[in-house]
């Protein structure tokens, strides 16, 4: 397995192995899919949707829909104005959705179709709306592509209108609907009521009935998108992915906000509880302080088997430094730390948690990397646990590391995103996962006189 | 109202009148009717179609193991085909690389877009040369790449001179044509043109032959390597499942082409045969009867009479090995149905095996076939060209004067083209029964109506319907991935389906879709008469 891959690392300046990220479009797609009775709509050639579905799909072991502009060579000469005008109409006469979300790609940013023209010269039926957001490919990844599409939904929909509608609005980076339920379930628990947006589940984990529905029950509906102008304020979770539709927010509506960062660990958990509980006079119940407490027991139970122990977190800046986090709670060294996605604000905040923990000086962290970069680290210098997407398998293997399946995607297993890893039920799943992981190692490769039963 | 007329009536006027063209309702009189294909798919109506990058890359040239294939674009398209077709490759000896692990991309910046990405391309191959060192290098364009001008072309050319090894662009771009087809053709003359017939291997073994159109899903290519070998006749080269660019370099020494995907190598098959004088077999290694027969349409053509009962031999022992299990799936599949959707060729060849089985096909299409993959290629002389296909390369070859040579003499060969087909295919409708659908370039919305209607025991597909078609009530395999089991070919493959279509058609949980208080609740309301 990817025997090719040599330990001597070489700086590559235009090569990109085995990518840490994947474009714009699916991001925005898969926003599109957290509202209700919403057509996610791709202004382009016909392939990007075909991959873009198909990556939904595989993660989650459901159907993913959305619609294509499929351009042509034509198209691409004389401008794909006349391919929007009639797949919408398409859209609408077959498949009847509340609104159309429409991003681009490569294709349509680079011949320079304007949108905003383009949507008003549509005759859209009564009661029915469109929007839509740039998502060039060529910028950033996927996780840009999907705040790109929040921004459309607030930028077209979100109003003021002076009333306030007494909700705290939850702005959610890219999530499972496990980890989405979860967030409801913390602010249901709080009494706070909220709106969240954009809210996959139901949607993207939808139940077995024997009637397929094309647009399931769940997804944030537009009128609670309209109200997002109305909450009291706004909580973003995922400091690298949520700040800019907060700011949208702001601007446009002069809701004030408070970015965390996505909450996955203790400190994270807490600072979101506490943010909810700003909006509920400080009452946090009993069965939070229990599951914390849980979780706290659980990471005190195992810690031995934690501390010292080395891991590479990889994926989407958010997830890995959420991960990273939890690590360090637990006693773990995250030696190699490292998104695909651009920014130097990731690298920044990997090393003040680092530095936190007094491990800056064992510790990598990359932005705009890739797993062949992961590969090469991990070559040099072992770790003895690997934490990320499905791709990294192929280095688990290679290397013989356990490998704990956690972010973006996640092709290889079923069951994955109904439950979270995100706050302290997360965390206890994690905690286990992560046990788990480095235990059945242990019983794989001890002595038989060595094999112990308990612990 | 007929199935068609019913799924037709939701349209408005302008999508009635194109969809109505891309569906058949065969009528079983024997006559081939007309079908629209490989056309352009309205924009808006949820087609299940690829593109030209997916042709090209992701079917033909990403499965060519020991060459390094780097997609230059942004990163969506080599992400997206990295790993995700099951095209297995393993080295060819010890120390071979095997590159199908791995995505390499160009990764295309906002300033490549603006002020060109050739140099980028150009530092990406002297970076793939240092670290890999590979001996064949491809590059794969995608959409912004022909937008912006990027000349793939002339860095190929310079990559060759530079560090003497092989280089060959493909400028697929995703907008050309209207599906995966225009990659297909792409792939097919870049290897036409560069590859095949540049290195002379000669082969050992008279009875030679080279796969085309095989792409080693789930194993599927080495099981017929393996059942042909067992009959004594050597496997040159498939197109390009596990395939080695060595020896596609030097597929024109074999004497004989099997064509199992006609889709998306007839193209090179013809080529092969003008210019270096090798005759193509349309075969189906899908199903047991289908097998059976592709092999005796293989000894026929060598005509050696100890291959011939060589391969009676084989087919013999391999039948006798699969009787019991066959019958075992037979009994439990007699009589069902099943809807095929797939690619280019399946939705004809797994007909034939489900045949073997009891099971009736009551639908079958395809996302992006032409005419002739439905009716036979005898309709090739009627098929217009529309504006979208212009602009996909038609390549010429002429006989080689040194490289072509002939198994059999022209008077032999007209014999065998009496008894099997050389050089035809009839299609995909021959032989499908009266009243069956064929639909082309069939949407989410058919999909979904079509299923309601004809309730097929089984819907056969790709993964983006699966799941909709399994919330809606019915079982669906994917036959593009083959649900991550196979191989589904020769005699070990067929039984394997027929385990995993049994598996799927009477799991437990079907019994367990609707929760015990919504039967009572329906009961009660009816005995009570309210609700």
């Amino acid at each position: 397995m990817l025997d090719l891959t040599p330990k001597e690392h070489s700086e590559r300046t235009a090569l990109r192995i085995n990518s840490c990220k994947t474009c714009q479009p699916v991001g925005a797609l898969y926003c599109a899919l957290g509202v209700h009775n919403c057509m996610p709509y791709s202004h382009g050639s016909q392939g990007c949707v075909a991959y873009h579905r198909t990556f939904l799909t595989r993660h989650f072991k459901e159907p993913a829909i959305a619609s294509t502009s499929s351009f042509t060579e034509g198209a691409c000469v004389f401008g794909g104005g006349a391919n929007l005008k009639q797949g919408t109409k398409n859209v609408f006469d077959i498949y009847d959705p509340d609104i159309i979300a429409i991003h681009t790609t490569c294709l349509s940013e680079t011949i320079g179709d304007d949108l905003n023209s383009f949507i008003m010269d549509l005759d859209i039926p009564e009661d029915k709306l469109v929007v839509h957001s740039n998502t060039p490919s060529y910028v950033g990844s996927h996780v840009d592509g999907y705040f790109n599409m929040m921004c459309g939904f607030i930028k077209y929909l979100s109003k003021n209108t002076g009333v306030k509608n007494g909700k705290t609005a939850i702005l959610p980076s890219w999530s499972n609907p496990g980890d989405l339920r979860e967030f409801k379930r913390l602010a249901a628990l709080m009494n706070v009521p909220i709106t969240m947006f954009p809210d996959q589940s139901g949607v993207m984990d939808s139940p077995m009935t024997d009637h397929y529905e094309i647009y399931p029950k769940g997804g944030t509906t537009i009128p609670e998108i309209t109200g997002l102008g109305d909450c009291d304020s706004v909580i973003g979770l995922g400091e690298m992915t949520v700040t800019e539709p907060c700011e949208q927010l702001k601007k446009k509506c002069r809701v004030n906000y408070e970015v965390l960062p996505y909450p996955i660990g203790v400190e994270n958990t807490d600072k979101f509880i506490m943010a909810l509980s700003k909006m509920n006079g400080g009452n946090i119940p009993y069965a939070i302080e229990e599951e914390r407490g849980q979780l706290i027991d659980l990471m005190l139970d195992s810690h031995i088997w934690f501390t010292g122990k080395t891991c590479a977190i990889y994926g989407d800046p958010d997830y890995v430094l959420g991960l990273t986090s939890l690590v360090l709670e637990m006693g773990m060294i995250p030696k190699y730390v490292l998104t695909g996605t651009p920014g130097a604000a990731f690298v920044n905040k990997t090393k003040a948690l680092f530095d936190k923990y007094d491990v800056g000086e064992k510790c990598v962290s990359k932005e705009s990397g890739d797993l062949f970069d992961l590969h090469q680290w991990v070559k040099q210098s072992p770790v003895d646990l690997l934490i990320g997407s499905s791709y990294g398998k192929q280095i688990a293997r290679a290397e013989d590391i356990p490998f704990v399946r956690a972010g973006f995607p996640v092709l290889d297993r079923y069951g994955h995103p109904l439950s979270p890893i995100t706050c302290y039920k997360g965390a206890i799943r994690l905690v286990e996962q992560i046990s788990n992981a480095l235990l059945d190692r242990i019983d794989r490769d001890v002595p038989d006189e060595q094999f112990d039963v308990i612990m | 109202m007929d199935a068609k007329t019913m799924v037709l009536d939701k349209y408005s006027a302008r999508i009635y009148k194109n969809r109505k063209e891309h569906i058949i309702v065969m009528d079983g009189n024997g006559e081939i009717p007309t079908i629209a294909a490989n056309a352009r798919s309205a924009p808006g109506i949820i087609t299940e179609r690829g593109c030209c990058y997916a042709g090209c890359k992701g079917v033909v040239v990403g499965p060519i193991k020991d060459v390094l294939t780097i997609t230059h674009g942004p990163i969506g398209c080599g992400f997206y085909s990295w790993g995700t077709r099951r095209n297995q490759a393993k080295a060819s000896k010890e120390g071979e690389p095997v590159f199908v692990q791995y995505m390499f991309s160009t990764d295309m910046q906002e300033p490549d877009i603006v002020f060109g990405g050739e140099k980028k391309l150009r530092q990406a191959i002297k970076e793939a040369m240092e670290i890999f060192n590979p001996k064949a290098i491809m590059i794969c364009s995608t959409c912004p790449v022909g937008l912006i001008g990027d000349d793939v072309q002339a860095v190929a050319t310079e990559t060759e001179k530079l560090y003497g090894i092989t280089c060959i662009a493909f400028s697929c771009e995703g907008y050309k044509g209207v599906s995966q087809s225009a990659g297909h053709h792409i792939a097919n003359n870049g290897l036409m043109k560069q590859v095949i017939g540049t290195k002379d291997t000669p082969i050992e073994n008279p009875f030679t032959v080279n796969i085309l159109g095989e792409y080693n899903i789930g194993g599927d290519g080495f099981e017929q390597i393996r059942i042909l070998n067992k009959c004594g006749i050597d496997v040159r080269t498939s197109f390009t499942g596990d395939a080695a660019i060595d020896d596609l370099k030097a597929a024109h020494m074999a004497n004989l082409n099997l064509v199992m995907c006609h889709r998306s190598i007839n193209y090179i098959a013809e080529m092969m045969e003008v210019k270096y004088g090798i005759p193509w077999l349309k075969v189906n290694f899908i199903g047991l009867e289908s097998t059976c027969n592709t092999l005796r349409d293989i000894g026929k053509f060598f005509g050696d009479q100890k291959l011939i009962d060589r391969i009676e031999a084989v087919i013999a022992e391999e039948m006798a090995e699969v009787a019991a299990e066959r019958e075992h799936y037979r009994t439990r599949l007699t009589g069902k149905t099943a809807a095929l959707y797939v690619g280019g060729s399946r939705a004809h060849h797994y007909q034939l095996l489900l045949n073997d089985f009891g099971v009736k096909t009551v639908l079958a299409g395809y996302e992006f076939a032409h005419r002739d993959d439905y009716e036979g290629r005898d309709v090739i002389p009627t098929i217009k060209e529309d504006a979208d296909g212009k602009n996909i390369e038609h390549m010429t070859v002429e006989a080689d004067p040194e490289k072509y040579h002939a198994y059999l003499t022209p008077e032999q060969l007209e014999a065998v083209k009496a008894e099997i087909p050389l050089s035809e295919y009839k299609g995909m409708m021959h032989g499908m029964e009266e009243g069956s659908l064929v639909v082309d370039d069939l949407n989410h919305y058919e999909t979904e109506a079509f299923t309601r209607i004809l309730k097929p025991d089984i819907f056969f597909t790709g993964v983006k319907d699966k799941y909709a078609i399994q919330k809606d009530g019915t079982m669906s395999r994917q036959l593009h991935s083959y649900d991550y089991s196979g191989p589904y070919a020769g005699f070990k493959g067929a039984m394997k389906f027929g385990h995993d279509v049994v598996m799927g058609l009477y799991t437990p949980c079907w019994g367990m879709v609707s929760p015990p208080w919504k039967n009572r609740a329906t009961i009660e309301a009816h005995i009570g008469g309210g609700n």
